[in-house]
């Protein structure tokens, strides 16, 4: 029976852990010391505003890991012997021993050295003790800036604004989150943020954040010179691999821990997974350091079939994702970039009052599918799954789009639409 | 323990206190209860319709204006903000003075309806004789407490559901099925019956119907006052009558298969109507522990086996001993019953065996066995059929189960347990329909493949304390017997996860795996793909 340490108690730790758990009897710990019980970290949001409490975010009941002889652990991890195969915790805890040992620290909010960063008041959204900081930082907060045109960002508007608070949105792009959206949609969502009270900034970055006489944030100052003042700083420009800790050890790192296909680090019987994994060679077109909920979870049931001796390599499928700002919904399905790569093409559909958008990426002279966003409109993952695997064209695809509609019973259907509008394109082209 | 696992004391003010207009509101309807209060201390108005009319009216009025002030001018979606920091809705102060008022009225309602003003002899009092007109114009008799009791579970149904549409505005499933629910109660369970009553007159007399209201949840509509007034009113009578059989035994399994349990219990069940119009701000409290789910097992389908033994013991009570004189005898009925108990559970053993969990197999052989050996018994020793008199069980089932439980608990503790506890641990038809859907039904909720990312709005939304989230994470159907199909999971997924569906039977259960060996096979999925 081996000692299988996982260091984080996220998506792609917890998963390894549990399909450990199915699969073989080792002995198994979770360390973390940001909370005692796995939760759902992309739910942090709802806590604070008051849709959820603390506990719905827990997936599993408290007594789960017991009962599943998984041993949690309460601790950070600030050094690891790799030659002793030896862990040491911060607070004095004495050592662990591991037989082998799975690092899935996560992900920590970047900051860029701009000059006040690490003023009170300044923060980003990824941690529980961020949510924390986050309550005692809006106590007495009025006006807040973020910065940023991402995800968080956008969530953190969100929550600020179910306090009433003021919020400044500083985006870097021409339009919200346009170095991943196609520009008409970006602007969609742009206008859909401004209407929701907050006040996004396009073409904006932010210089420095000045401090009161109490040390805290003041106000931030824009790389155009104009000063806006607020209480609070949301640091939203992305997140980094969380491995401070291992710099200047004998594991190779980058970006983030560098892993084969394998999770195999450069050191024998240490693995990574998760948002703190780089790809030494990236998969398809995916990034090498992917920080998304489902890729943690394939990471952590992929290691758990080598660690329990059926060595797999990780194979993410074809990429898909979701995100939801304020209102609209957006799912996307094999790859639409930005802007069309070369031989590439864009079909984009707009509703006319409705805050609903299609975009088709296809191959301009095979018209192969190549991927879909859709905003305010549900899609069924299997189907376009199974559209990119069989390699269909765009027409086929819209001539179908209704097998892949995944709205509720009852709503407004627009397949026909979106294919005429498909039609009368091609022939005015 | 940190702030965020227990209050936000010092933030959070502005979605926790209600804008002038929304206390305005509040005021209003208020002013138009405080008008029952007092005619509930016996003030007598000196024009009843005029009172009655404002005393309605402001209540009606004052939920719209609150709900026009809580959702214009704010996008349409979800409306959760500031759920938990609400006093009225995380189990604070005023939830406990909300649901101690609303006990208290059913306790008088159901136990003291005298101190509500309802004489015997002569004429009412106090609020039930407020509500005099309006009673007199509907049916042309004067009013009982069951007459105001209706009157203001329509108020409650219709003004809140006009409420829950607006927060819904975004969905049309949810809009839909709230004007259903709308009515099915003003129309079946007020306006008809009452309008039913108009006909009663010389030797013709029907038993108050409501139409939509199917046995058992309808538990005492088998007995014998009432099946003797459906014979002697006639055509009319009879066809009520059977019409009562068959929406058990014939509507309801179709509906059911077609559909899910959704199509009686959040489209057109009276309580279920109440639970998700004004009680639709308490949903989220339900209890979502793997041990609520055991207790709502045992205990809804107790009370199921409880209204079959006394249904049967008081038909049996009525019937008689004589073939010559009416076809359907004590004899012949009893046996009915207990080969129909023993075809039914021979038929979900030979069929759906495999989809039965062990605790279920034992329910099911238990309460089977406990049943035939109290028929045998009474058949060997001569004693009271289920040892208890048929009248001692009838009260006592009307007592525990249709007031204090349908009542007080099920519907007085909305602010503390959540909306749907007696739909969840109590109603009999609910366990029905359930073990139907859950065995024999297209119904399912879908999942999304790997899209979902574990939030837990579904499970904290869910009114009858299902963990969806454990079924959504996994990517397997969600086919629960106490599923309502309100769509409210599926309305809050941030991921577009979940869809309620009617579909094929087959691989309408994908996995047999128990809730709690997560059997997450996101890999397997990709992998068969």
């Amino acid at each position: 029976m081996k000692h299988i340490v996982i260091i984080g108690n996220g998506i792609s730790g917890i998963t390894a852990a549990r399909h450990i758990r199915k699969r073989a009897g080792h002995k198994i710990t979770v360390i973390s010391g940001e909370s005692d019980y796995f939760f759902s970290r992309t739910a942090l949001m709802y806590v604070y505003m008051g849709h959820m409490k603390w506990d719905h975010l827990k997936p599993y009941e408290d007594w789960f890991w017991e009962k599943n002889n998984i041993n949690l652990v309460n601790a950070w991890v600030n050094e690891i012997d790799f030659k002793q195969k030896k862990l040491n915790f911060s607070l004095g805890q004495s050592g662990m021993f591991y037989d082998e040992l799975v690092i899935a620290t996560g992900s920590v909010y970047n900051k860029f050295g701009w000059e006040g960063q690490d003023l009170k008041g300044v923060q980003g959204l990824v941690s529980k003790q961020d949510l924390i900081e986050l309550e005692k930082n809006t106590a007495y907060t009025k006006k807040a800036v973020i910065v940023g045109g991402g995800l968080i960002g956008v969530e953190l508007a969100e929550m600020l604004r179910t306090r009433n608070i003021e919020v400044t949105f500083l985006v870097r792009e021409q339009a919200f989150w346009n170095n991943v959206l196609p520009l008409p949609e970006a602007r969609m969502i742009t206008e859909h943020i401004r209407s929701h009270g907050v006040d996004l900034r396009i073409n904006t970055q932010l210089d420095k954040i000045l401090p009161d006489e109490h040390g805290r944030v003041k106000a931030i100052i824009t790389k155009d010179g104009e000063k806006i003042d607020c209480e609070l700083v949301g640091l939203c420009a992305g997140v980094r691999p969380n491995i401070d800790f291992l710099k200047d050890s004998e594991l190779e790192t980058d970006y983030g821990v560098l892993v084969n296909e394998f999770f195999e680090t450069n050191v024998p019987n240490v693995y990574a997974i998760g948002d703190c994994a780089q790809q030494r060679k990236a998969i398809g077109l995916r990034k090498p350091v992917e920080a998304v909920w489902y890729t943690g979870r394939i990471m952590g049931e992929t290691l758990a079939e080598t660690l329990t001796g059926n060595r797999t390599a990780y194979q993410p499928g074809n990429w898909f994702n979701s995100a939801k700002f304020f209102d609209i919904e957006y799912q996307t399905y094999g790859w639409v970039w930005a802007n069309p790569r070369p031989g590439e093409q864009h079909f984009y559909w707009q509703h006319k009052t409705e805050l609903k958008a299609i975009t088709i990426s296809y191959d301009t002279e095979s018209m192969k599918f190549l991927g879909i966003n859709t905003f305010g409109i549900r899609m069924r993952q299997e189907v376009f799954d199974l559209w990119l695997n069989e390699e269909r064209k765009i027409d086929y695809v819209l001539e179908n789009l209704r097998h892949a509609n995944f709205d509720p019973e009852f709503y407004d259907t627009h397949e026909a639409e979106i294919f005429n509008t498909f039609k009368s394109n091609l022939q005015e082209a | 323990m940190s702030r965020i696992e227990h209050n936000m004391a010092l933030t959070g003010e502005a979605p926790r206190s209600l804008n002038l207009q929304q206390k305005l509101a509040s005021l209003l309807g208020m002013a138009g209860l405080v008008i029952l209060l007092l005619a509930s201390l016996n003030l007598s108005f000196p024009n009843k319709v005029l009172w009655l009319s404002i005393s309605l009216l402001s209540i009606i009025a004052g939920i719209v204006w609150f709900a026009a002030a809580s959702y214009t001018g704010k996008h349409p979606g979800i409306k959760n903000d500031g759920v938990w920091f609400k006093s009225m809705t995380n189990r604070g102060y005023l939830a406990w003075l909300a649901g101690i008022g609303l006990t208290s009225f059913y306790i008088i309602l159901y136990f003291f309806p005298e101190y509500l003003g309802l004489r015997q002899e002569g004429e009412n009092t106090g609020l039930v004789a407020l509500f005099d007109p309006l009673s007199n114009f509907l049916s042309g008799n004067p009013a009982s407490q069951w007459f105001v009791y209706g009157t203001l579970y329509t108020i409650a149904i219709t003004a809140f559901g006009v409420k829950f549409m607006w927060k819904y505005r975004h969905n049309r499933y949810e809009k839909l099925r709230t004007i259903s629910v709308m009515f099915f109660q003003t129309a079946f369970a007020f306006l008809i019956p009452e309008l039913m009553a108009r006909l009663n007159g010389e030797g013709f007399q029907l038993p108050y119907y409501d139409l939509k209201n199917i046995w058992p949840l309808n538990y005492y509509n088998f007995e014998q006052y009432r099946v003797d007034e459906f014979i002697s009113a006639g055509n009319i009578g009879l066809a009520l009558l059977l019409f009562g059989v068959a929406s058990i035994f014939i509507i309801t399994p179709i509906l059911t298969y077609k559909y899910g349990k959704r199509w009686y219990c959040s489209w057109v069940c009276g309580c279920g109507g109440l639970a998700e119009t004004a009680g639709d701000p308490y949903r989220h409290l339900s209890d979502k522990s793997l041990f609520a789910w055991k207790v709502e097992r045992w205990v809804v389908h107790s009370v199921l086996v409880f209204v079959v033994v006394m249904t049967t013991a008081v038909i049996y009570s009525y019937l008689g001993d004589d073939p010559s004189k009416y076809w359907l005898t004590r004899n012949s009925f009893l046996i009915g019953v207990g080969v129909f108990l023993t075809l039914l559970f021979a038929g979900i053993w030979y069929f759906k065996r495999e989809e039965l969990e062990k605790d279920a197999r034992y329910g099911a052989i238990g309460y089977l066995a406990i049943i035939l050996s109290l028929i045998g018994f009474h058949y060997l020793s001569g004693s009271d059929l289920f040892l208890f008199n048929a009248e001692n069980l009838r009260q006592s089932y009307g007592f525990l189960i249709g007031a204090i439980f349908s009542g007080v608990i099920g519907t007085g503790f909305y602010p503390i347990f959540g909306n749907r506890v007696w739909c969840r641990f109590g109603c009999p038809m609910a366990a029905i329909l359930g073990l139907q859907q859950r065995l024999f039904s297209k119904f399912r909720i879908t999942t999304n493949g790997g899209q979902c990312i574990s939030c837990g709005n579904c499970s904290t939304y869910c009114e009858m304390g299902i963990d969806v989230r454990a079924y959504a994470q996994k990517g397997e159907n969600i086919v629960r017997a106490s599923c309502v199909g309100c769509g409210i999971c599926s309305a809050v997924c941030p991921r577009g996860v979940l869809k309620l569906e009617n579909g094929p039977s087959q691989g309408r259960v994908k996995s047999q795996e128990s809730v709690t060996s997560d059997n997450a096979n996101l890999l397997d999925y990709l992998r068969k793909n």
